[in-house]
């Protein structure tokens, strides 16, 4: 990655305490014009935390997001506001982020409201319905109110919303978790097609590992509050080098013969959330069945195991044999 | 040999407008003892509801047509107090959701227990024994500790735990799990498809596997059928349904699955359109098994 003064997105070292808790410990990693980077993670292992924080929806403890060589954490409002425009986010819950006494249309108008003050209402809603026909709804939809169409329709809107003012960057944090298989495929093409059409730089964060794999150029693993691995998918899928990530990847059901190489049993006990304050050493050291000594004293650094591909634990330069525990 | 639940021609409609909406037309099936079904389909396409005119669970509005047959027993006609003496005991439901179908303000232990209480007349003493003992069996760690928390200070995967263990406190003879895992992530709803395999082997119950997530049903079921627009339009043993799907639906929903391997794609496969809605002409049509899943309609008047 020689051209890293070309980044878009660059995110060091970020920290995101809740009390006592630590949900993002320090995480690092860049995103390019155009790219789209996956994010996985199990529940709390703070993959939404971190897209809050990139956003400052929620305030960090510690780091620095450099947005085109600004850090945001430090602008002041007015300069945060501005860059705002070009970061945008689309919500797991397509209904609950839309004001149920807001039209739909109004939805999407408002960031034309907010940026654009200079528009005259008529060609406001001449952009509103080009943008609720892109994303597949009629434009006469816009007269309605969130409670009154469907779970799909509802997350076009929420795109519709975001991708209104051609962002820069679109964060998506579990966009098609709520949505039927069959709804899914058309939500995430839409979003790609969106996209490729503005250029538009992507963090799609999903616990839908097939999903991510299709879709990403590079994949970022999270686990308890911390980047452990990061690949190109094709690399990721076929040969993950961090346990986690072998374990996350055999818990998926298949109904087609398991990818080579994935462990058939690996048993991953209760997601340890709140073993993300381990006072020293692997947070996945108790859950690893091959961690050693060392794993319970160092911290792993996130190191480059293979071109492109980092990784964040001790024995990442062993081929490690698939195991399986004991049930 | 008795079923443990026979469904024939189940109708449900609900009022809406003047008119009847048609959320199940003719929903028969039959679900012998221990055997494990899956139940596929999209939102809407009237799965859950099914099982909710089983459980004598729906609306007040619906009207229901048909006859739900529970080991011989007729639930529809049944009243209350029959129906209370079956539900909860022998026939059971884990819903979608542990954090509202427990209650946020008793003890994991009350609410284990009372099942007994209630159900077996057990004291609340012999009560709390056993709900410490289910909990055991559905591994959650530390069971006694666990009685005495709320359902908030457990983890997702855990309250689903105590859901399953709630279940299988009388030993029913049939559980009907409405989306079990879908509220969870992956590696933790591996462990719940585990634990349900594990206790059908122990306890030899019926379970009907409620699931748009074809990966979760097609682990554990023995059968599966394919609901669409309010009708089966498929059944088939699981092995079958996955290699041979007969009905065009059914093929084209295999397809829209991602896979963790083979060439990635630029595009995901997805089903064109929307399913009818129920009420609209298509649905009350007699379904028109034309190519590619149809009758879906045209996205762009997606049930407007």
């Amino acid at each position: 990655m020689n051209a890293a003064a070309d980044a878009l997105l660059r995110v060091k070292d970020l920290r995101v305490d809740f009390g006592a808790h630590a949900a993002v410990r320090g995480v690092s990693f860049e995103l390019f014009e155009g790219e789209t980077v996956g994010l996985v993670g199990e529940s709390g292992s703070g993959k939404s935390t971190l897209a809050r924080a990139i956003l400052r929806l929620l305030r960090s403890a510690h780091g620095s997001v450099e947005w085109r060589g600004k850090d945001l954490l430090t602008a002041a409002p007015a300069e945060l506001r501005a860059q705002r425009r070009d970061l945008q986010i689309v919500f797991q819950d397509p209904l609950s982020s839309l004001d149920p006494r807001m039209r739909v249309g109004d939805a999407i108008a408002e960031p034309l409201r907010v940026f654009e003050p200079g528009l005259d209402a008529r060609e406001r809603a001449r952009r509103v319905a080009a943008m609720l026909e892109r994303v597949g709804l009629a434009a006469a939809m816009g007269v309605r109110y969130p409670h009154e169409i469907s779970g799909g329709q509802c997350q076009r809107i929420g795109i519709a919303r975001a991708m209104i003012l051609n962002p820069k960057l679109l964060i998506c944090d579990e966009p098609v978790s709520s949505l039927d298989m069959s709804i899914q495929g058309q939500i995430i093409n839409l979003l790609l097609d969106l996209q490729r059409d503005a250029g538009t730089a992507m963090l799609f964060i999903s616990h839908n590992l097939a999903v991510v794999r299709h879709l990403s150029h590079r994949v970022l693993v999270m686990y308890a509050g911390k980047v452990v691995e990061i690949a190109a998918p094709d690399a990721l899928f076929a040969s993950p080098r961090h346990p986690y990530t072998m374990a996350l990847l055999a818990a998926v059901p298949a109904i087609e013969p398991k990818p080579k190489g994935a462990p058939a049993a690996l048993r991953l006990e209760e997601p340890a959330a709140s073993a993300g304050a381990p006072g020293s050493g692997c947070a996945y050291r108790e859950r690893c069945p091959y961690a050693l000594a060392v794993c319970a004293s160092t911290v792993p650094p996130l190191a480059q195991a293979a071109t492109g591909h980092w990784v964040a634990c001790h024995r990442s330069h062993e081929a490690l044999i698939p195991l399986s525990l004991p049930a | 040999m008795v079923p443990t639940l026979s469904i024939q021609d189940l109708c449900i409609s609900f009022p809406r407008r003047g008119a009847a909406i048609q959320a199940v037309q003719g929903v028969s099936l039959c679900i012998a003892p221990s055997e494990c079904v899956g139940i596929i389909g999209e939102s809407g396409s009237g799965k859950t509801q099914v099982f909710m005119a089983a459980m004598g669970l729906l609306a007040s509005s619906a009207a229901v047509s048909g006859s739900v047959r529970f080991e011989g027993g007729d639930l529809l006609t049944a009243d209350t107090a029959v129906l209370n003496r079956v539900r909860g005991s022998k026939l059971t439901m884990i819903f979608q959701d542990p954090m509202t179908s427990l209650a946020p303000h008793l003890k994991i232990g009350t609410q284990l227990a009372e099942v007994l209480v209630c159900h077996s007349g057990m004291s609340w003493r012999d009560a709390w024994n056993s709900a410490a003992r289910i909990l055991a069996r559905v591994r959650v760690p530390d069971p006694k500790r666990r009685l005495h928390q709320y359902p908030h200070q457990l983890s997702g995967g855990m309250r689903q735990r105590v859901m399953i263990g709630m279940s299988l406190l009388c030993e029913p003879s049939l559980v009907i799990a409405d989306e079990p895992t879908s509220a969870l992530d992956v590696t933790v709803q591996a462990q719940l498809i585990e634990l349900l395999r594990a206790m059908r082997a122990e306890l030899g119950m019926a379970l009907v596997l409620i699931s748009h997530d074809l990966g979760v049903v097609a682990g554990l079921a023995d059968r599966i059928l394919v609901m669409y627009a309010g009708r089966i339009v498929e059944s088939a043993p699981a092995v079958e349904l996955f290699s041979h799907a007969r009905h065009p639906y059914t093929a084209e929903m295999l397809k829209c699955i991602p896979s963790l391997s083979g060439p990635r794609l630029a595009r995901l496969p997805a089903l064109a359109g929307s399913p009818p809605s129920p009420a609209s002409g298509l649905w009350a049509a007699p379904l028109h098994r034309g190519v590619h899943g149809s009758p879906r309609v045209a996205a762009q008047s997606d049930r407007s």
